[in-house]
């Protein structure tokens, strides 16, 4: 039985699209199947993994555990949305880089959403608090300790504190190298 | 690993939900939080042709409390009821059961009704309601409304007594009166989040000399659906819970389940457990009633 398309109209990143798609495609297909925004990731596919959290209207949820259809009107920020402008990163995404926490980054763009996630709604997190908010996500590689140092961090008040003057993770790895 | 072509129905109100479950009657299924009915129809272990959609009627949303009741409609979050704290108050019972349920991202969309009718026997919430004896409100365009008690809804796994035309439209938690009232959620699960391989929970009242005026206790993950034991509690009452009797009760309570057995525990190994978590939990009740 072929389903007919039905039109929704989903803000996702802050950009409103308007698709014809089947019911049955799952919010992550329709990232990144119908907008090309392929960030998300599809690990396990059936709400164990995490590898797909996305934020629904800022609340952290599985992309793949629901119907893009029931998106309908609502709005979306992906891993893609995450940095403040295009070619920059969020302090949480540098302080990854900084603190060697992804290796084959398959997990992170599901961590990543976790972590901000976390850290809008508790700007100085423990590690109790860090560790329960990405217990849904799981890392195969690198292990979660530097995930955790990541998110302390980016949330020390050192670091906000030095931050103007002094690059951090890639951005001063770049700086670097261009100095040579 | 995608799910079979449905037709997607929206419900606009109570009324056209019911309408459309009358209509297709076990051909649809309504769908809440979706945290285990999108995996189970993308593994195609549901197969629903016309999936009706529940989650933007307000009605099914609303929290009341009163003196004696928590009301909650069947659609409300997890997460919503988590971060309540007039229901934490009312209700800590669901607050510790919900510390165990999935993970932030599942309960920001699972709600309270879908787990309760999802009714997987390892649930975290289908315990609590059992052993809080909650009662569910269901309807049906056909038959109207009916109340049904916790121990007469769950039948076995995934089984409830929800009719193909009915729906779940919210519950009604009882909230004990009076001073003196704990309560402890105890797990073992291979992950944290995942469903229990045995769970129990308790709620006691106990006076201020540490006598038990009341008790409620159960069992999860240990038979085909979640156990109350109300012999049993009555056994704590009048007591003061020491160690002795807490050994005896969770004993007793175990050896009265039939669990099932997997590539991670057998049966003999689920019910040593049960015994192990009710134990726990009886001892982390009473320890607080002291404070």
């Amino acid at each position: 039985m072929p389903s007919s398309l039905v039109t929704v109209e989903i803000q996702v990143n802050g950009v409103s699209h308007a698709k014809a798609i089947e019911p049955r495609t799952t919010l992550v297909d329709f990232l990144r199947d119908h907008l090309l925004l392929t960030g998300t990731h599809v690990g396990c596919e059936h709400g164990v993994c995490g590898a797909c959290s996305v934020l629904l209207e800022g609340d952290p949820v599985r992309s793949c555990c629901m119907f893009a259809v029931q998106a309908d009107g609502m709005s979306i920020t992906t891993v893609e949305g995450l940095a403040p402008e295009r070619g920059s990163l969020s302090k949480i995404q540098d302080a990854f880089c900084e603190s060697h926490a992804l290796q084959c980054g398959y997990c992170t763009s599901g961590m990543l959403v976790a972590c901000h996630a976390l850290v809008a709604q508790t700007p100085q997190p423990d590690e109790t608090q860090i560790r329960d908010a990405i217990g849904g996500n799981l890392c195969r590689c690198t292990g979660y300790q530097q995930i955790v140092n990541a998110v302390k961090l980016a949330t020390s008040p050192t670091l906000e504190a030095r931050q103007p003057t002094q690059p951090q993770g890639r951005e001063a790895a770049v700086a670097g190298a261009s100095d040579d | 690993m995608k799910a079979a072509p449905f037709e997607y129905i929206l419900a606009e109100s109570v009324d056209h939900a019911l309408e459309c479950l009358n209509q297709h009657g076990m051909d649809a299924k309504a769908i809440a939080g979706g945290q285990s009915l999108v995996p189970m129809m993308a593994m195609r272990l549901a197969r629903p042709s016309v999936l009706l959609d529940i989650n933007r009627l307000p009605e099914l949303k609303q929290i009341k409390i009163s003196a004696n009741n928590v009301s909650m409609g069947a659609t409300t979050r997890q997460r919503t009821i988590e971060d309540d704290a007039e229901v934490h108050d009312a209700l800590p019972l669901v607050r510790d059961a919900l510390r165990w349920v999935g993970h932030v991202q599942t309960r920001n969309r699972g709600t309270i009704g879908g787990s309760l009718v999802h009714a997987d026997p390892s649930a975290e919430l289908p315990l609590a309601a059992t052993v809080l004896n909650a009662t569910l409100h269901l309807r049906s365009q056909a038959s109207g409304d009916r109340a049904i008690s916790a121990s007469d809804f769950f039948l076995g796994p995934m089984f409830t007594a929800t009719g193909d035309t009915e729906c779940l439209l919210g519950i009604d938690w009882p909230v004990w009166s009076g001073e003196g009232i704990t309560t402890a959620f105890e797990e073992t699960a291979m992950r944290h989040g995942d469903f229990a391989m045995a769970s129990a929970a308790c709620q006691l009242q106990t006076d201020a000399d540490g006598i038990c005026l009341r008790a409620a206790i159960g069992l999860g993950g240990v038979d085909g659906a979640p156990r109350a034991f109300p012999e049993l509690a009555l056994q704590l009452v009048g007591q003061r819970i020491d160690t002795s009797i807490v050994r005896e009760v969770a004993h007793a309570a175990a050896q009265q389940t039939e669990p099932g057995s997997d590539l991670y525990a057998d049966v003999e190994y689920r019910r040593h457990l049960a015994a192990v978590m009710l134990t726990r939990a009886l001892q982390k009740a009473s320890l607080h009633s002291h404070v």
